[in-house]
C-alpha cells in the first residue's frame, strides 16, 4: 500500500512529495525567469496587485519569512507579516479559530511554518486562500527544494544523473525531505550522510542510498548539501558531542577533496561553523550558499505567480 | 637471533584445528614454525623447551576484567594484575572502564593500552565507557574512543537502564560497527538485592535479585538489537533462561553473543554457605538448575566465551555484612584450571574448553590474537592438564586475593606463559 498524499498540487504548495518532475520544472523555469530579471529596471508589480500574502509564522524565521516579503512586494502584493509564536496561542485561541479570522479577512495567499508537521495542510481544508507551506516540523520546506533545485541547475544545468549528498541531521530536517521528494522525481542520486541516530533505516525505502561513513558517502559526488546541526542534538543525547560529529561528519577541506572536483557545497543556513562545516570550506569558491538565498527570492516569486494564475481576485 | 624451540608438546589450537603432538618455534618475538611431523631437526642456536607432553596453546585471552588502576591501587594495579594474569596463562586482557576516571575520554584509552604494553606481559585492551563516567545518562564520544582503541563499550556491572538509552547506543555504535556489552540486569529488580532469590535466600533473610532480572534485560536489548542493527555482547550471563534467549536470538541469525565466567559454570547459591562474602558476585550466583544450563550452553556453542570476570577486592571490602560486601571475585589465576573442570567431567572437549578461552573472545573483540598462527605474536600457554594444585587466597599470584575457590583442589595447572616470545611465567615444577 503506498501513501497517497493528499493535497490540491493546484492551490496550495503544502510539499514536494508527488509532484510531478513536469510541474517542478515549470516552477524552476519560472523561477529562472524571475532571476534573471532585473527589478529595477523591470516592473512585475502586476503579477499580484490587488492581492493579499499573508506570512504566518509560529516559528522565528529570519530568511525565509524575509524572502517571501520580498517576493510578494515584487510583485505587487499586500504583505502582511505575522509572527503568532505566542501572542494567540496564548491566549488561547486553537489553530483553526486563527485560520477562521484568517478567512474573514479574504487573503489571497497564506504563507505558514509551524513547528508542528501537518500544520499547513490542516489549514488549508479550512481557508480559501492558497496555502504555502513555509516549513512544517519535520515534514517538508517545499520552497526551500525547490530553490535548492534551481541553485543546482543554475551551476551544473540539469539535476538529471548527478549525485547529491545530503548530510547531517537528516532525521529532524524538513529541508531534507522535501530534496529528497524534489531531487528523486527530477532523476538525482541521492546520498544520505548521518550517524543512525540522525538517520533511521526507514529512509532506505525513500529511493536513496544511505551512509554512515562521510568519506564513502561524498566520494564522486556532484553536490554536498549540509545541514545544521542543532544544539538540541546534543543534549538529547543523540550526537555525543560537537568535537566528535566534526571528526566524523563535518565537512572540511579533506573530505571536500574527495567529492567530484568542482563539487558544489550547500547548506540552508543558519550554519553552525566549526560543527558541520569547516568555516574556510563555507567561504570556499565551490560554496554557493549566498547563491541559494539569492535563489530564495526568486523561486518564491514563482510561486507565488503559479499559485495564483488564472484565479480571478476575489 | 634469539630461537625458541618447544619441544614434546601436545599443541592446541582450535581456530585452526590443531589438536596433536608436536613442536613450535618461536623467533624473537613471532611464531616461527610448527611441525607436527615430530622431525627430529633442531635449528641452529635454539633453546630447547621440553614440555614432557604439556599442552601448548595461544595465550589466553580474557575478556572481562576489572583493574584497580587507576583510581583503586589498593585493590591491584596494573603490574600486579599483570602477574596473575601471566599465572594464570592470560595474555590479553579486555579491561572495565569503571575504574577512577572511568575510561570515557581517548586519552585514557590510549593511557591504559600504553601501560600494558610497558608490563611486557599483557595486552590491555581497554574497554570504552559507554555514558559519561558510567552515570548511565549521557553516551560518550564512541567514534573518538573507537579510534583510540576502544576495543568495545559498556558500563561495567552498570547495567544500561532507560531502554532508550540502550536504543541510541546501539543505534549510534552501529555506525562505528562498534560492540556494546550489556550488563544484563534490570536494575528495578536487583536493587538492594544481594543473591538469587530461592529458598536459601529465604532461609538467610537476604535481599534477593531474581532471575528474571537477568531474562527481562536480555530480552529487551535483543528487541534493540534487532531494531537498529546494532552489535551487541552480553557480559557474565548467569541464567538458564537467559542463555535460552539468546540461544533463540542467535537462531534468528541475530549478531549477538555472549560469555560467562567460572564461578556461573562452577559454583551455584550455596556458595554463599554461612554469608560467604566472598561468594557475592552480580549477577547472583544462581541455583544448581541454572548452572547445569550454563553448561549446556557452553557444550553447544551457545556461549561464545569465557571470562575470568576478574574483580579485585581489598579484604575491607568483604569483611563486612553481607549485604554491605562489594561484590566480585579474583579469578584469572584460576581461569584456565576451572574451566578444564568442565573438560575433565565430560561436558567440554579440550578444544572446546580452549577455544572458549582463546580465539573465540579474539574474533569477537575483532583482535589478531588466541591462535598459533605463523607470524603471529608468540603468546603461549603452557599446562600439564592432570596436574593437581590447591587454591590458597593469600598466595596467589597478583595483589587482589578474593578467591571464590579457596581451598579448592584443582586439575590442571599453568607451568609457563610467554608474552611475544617472552617469559613472564614458569612454575618451579618446570625445568
Amino acid at each position: 500500500m503506498t501513501h497517497e498524499p493528499c493535497r490540491n498540487a493546484t492551490r496550495h504548495l503544502l510539499g514536494l512529495e508527488g509532484i510531478s518532475s513536469d510541474k517542478i520544472t515549470s516552477l524552476l523555469d519560472l523561477a529562472e525567469y524571475y532571476a534573471q530579471m532585473d527589478c529595477r529596471t523591470t516592473s512585475s508589480r502586476d503579477v499580484l496587485r490587488g492581492r493579499t500574502l499573508i506570512n504566518l509564522f509560529f516559528e522565528d524565521s529570519t530568511r525565509t519569512r524575509t524572502s517571501f516579503e520580498i517576493a510578494g512586494k515584487r510583485l505587487g502584493a499586500d504583505v502582511i507579516n505575522m509572527s503568532v509564536p505566542q501572542s494567540s496561542i496564548n491566549k488561547g485561541e486553537t489553530l483553526l479559530d486563527t485560520a477562521a479570522t484568517l478567512n474573514a479577512m479574504h487573503t489571497d495567499l497564506l504563507v505558514v511554518r509551524h513547528s508542528q508537521s501537518g500544520v499547513p495542510t490542516l489549514l488549508a481544508k479550512k481557508v480559501d486562500a492558497s496555502v504555502i507551506n513555509a516549513g512544517d516540523g519535520l515534514h517538508e520546506h517545499p520552497t526551500q527544494a525547490l530553490l535548492d533545485g534551481l541553485t543546482i541547475r543554475h551551476y551544473l544545468g540539469t539535476l538529471a544523473g548527478l549525485t547529491v549528498a545530503i548530510c547531517g541531521d537528516i532525521a529532524h530536517s524538513r529541508v531534507a525531505r522535501s530534496n529528497i521528494y524534489l531531487l528523486t522525481t527530477m532523476g538525482s542520486h541521492v546520498r544520505l550522510i548521518a550517524p543512525p541516530t540522525l538517520l533511521p533505516n526507514t529512509f532506505r525505502q525513500m529511493g536513496v542510498d544511505i551512509y554512515h561513513h562521510m568519506d564513502e558517502g561524498v566520494k564522486d559526488v556532484d553536490v554536498i548539501m549540509m545541514l545544521r546541526l542543532q544544539r538540541e542534538r546534543m543534549s538529547t543525547g543523540l550526537v555525543p558531542s560537537a568535537r566528535e560529529y566534526f571528526r566524523f561528519f563535518g565537512l572540511d577541506h579533506r573530505r571536500l577533496n574527495l567529492a567530484r572536483k568542482n563539487a558544489l557545497v550547500m547548506h540552508p543556513g543558519p550554519m553552525n561553523r566549526g560543527i558541520e562545516i569547516e568555516s574556510s570550506v563555507a567561504d570556499s569558491d565551490q560554496s554557493v550558499i549566498q547563491k541559494q538565498v539569492e535563489m530564495g527570492v526568486a523561486v518564491r516569486m514563482a510561486v507565488l505567480d503559479d499559485l495564483t494564475r488564472g484565479k480571478d481576485i476575489p | 637471533m634469539s630461537l625458541l624451540l618447544f619441544e614434546n608438546v601436545h599443541l592446541v589450537d582450535p581456530s585452526s584445528d590443531l589438536n596433536q603432538r608436536g613442536r613450535l618455534l618461536v623467533c624473537k618475538n613471532r611464531i616461527a614454525g610448527i611441525d607436527t611431523r615430530l622431525d627430529e631437526a633442531v635449528p641452529d642456536g635454539a633453546t630447547i623447551i621440553n614440555g614432557n607432553g604439556a599442552v601448548l596453546c595461544p595465550g589466553l585471552v580474557d575478556m572481562r576484567v576489572e583493574i584497580g588502576e587507576p583510581g583503586y591501587e589498593y585493590r591491584e594495579t596494573i603490574a600486579s594484575a599483570a602477574r596473575a594474569a601471566s599465572a594464570g596463562g592470560i595474555t590479553t586482557i579486555a579491561v572495565m572502564p569503571t575504574c577512577r576516571p572511568a575510561i570515557d575520554n581517548p586519552a585514557l584509552v590510549r593511557m591504559l593500552r600504553t601501560r600494558g604494553e610497558e608490563t611486557g606481559a599483557i595486552t590491555i585492551l581497554p574497554y570504552g565507557a559507554l555514558t559519561k563516567n558510567c552515570e548511565g545518562k549521557e553516551l560518550t564520544e564512541i567514534g573518538l574512543l573507537h579510534q583510540a582503541g576502544a576495543i568495545a563499550f559498556t558500563d561495567g556491572i552498570h547495567a544500561i537502564d532507560p531502554a532508550q538509552l540502550m536504543y541510541l547506543a546501539l543505534s549510534y555504535a552501529s555506525g562505528f560497527n562498534a560492540l556494546i556489552v550489556q550488563h544484563p540486569e534490570d536494575p528495578s529488580l536487583a536493587k538492594a538485592g544481594c543473591v538469587t532469590s530461592s529458598v536459601l535466600a529465604t532461609r538467610l533473610g537476604l535481599p534477593s535479585i531474581p532471575a528474571a532480572a537477568e531474562t527481562i534485560m536480555i530480552a529487551r536489548d535483543i528487541r534493540l538489537a534487532e531494531l537498529t542493527g546494532g552489535r551487541l555482547h552480553f557480559g557474565h550471563v548467569s541464567t538458564g533462561e537467559g542463555v535460552e534467549l539468546i540461544r533463540q536470538a542467535k537462531a534468528r541469525g541475530l549478531p549477538i553473543t555472549c560469555d560467562t565466567a567460572p564461578h556461573y559454570f562452577d559454583l551455584n547459591e550455596n556458595s554463599i554457605g554461612d554469608f560467604r562474602t566472598y561468594a557475592k558476585f552480580s549477577p547472583p550466583l544462581r541455583s544448581e538448575q541454572d548452572r547445569l544450563a550454563l553448561c549446556t550452553a557452553l557444550a553447544d556453542g551457545t556461549i561464545d566465551a569465557i571470562a575470568s570476570d576478574h574483580i579485585p577486592r581489598d579484604a575491607d571490602d568483604k569483611r563486612v555484612p553481607f549485604t554491605q560486601a562489594a561484590t566480585g571475585g579474583t579469578g584469572m589465576v584460576t581461569l584456565l584450571s576451572i574451566t578444564l573442570t568442565r573438560v575433565h567431567d565430560g561436558t567440554l572437549t579440550l578444544p572446546q574448553a580452549i577455544a572458549l578461552l582463546t580465539h573465540k573472545p579474539a574474533s569477537l573483540l575483532g583482535i589478531q590474537a588466541g591462535s598459533l598462527t605463523i607470524g603471529s605474536h608468540a603468546d603461549l600457554c603452557l599446562f600439564l592438564p592432570k596436574q593437581n594444585w590447591i587454591v590458597h587466597s593469600g598466595c596467589l599470584p597478583g595483589r587482589a586475593q578474593n578467591t571464590p575457590f579457596d581451598r579448592r583442589s584443582l586439575e590442571g595447572q599453568v607451568i609457563g606463559t610467554w608474552k611475544a616470545g617472552r617469559c613472564v611465567y614458569k612454575t618451579d615444577a618446570f625445568v
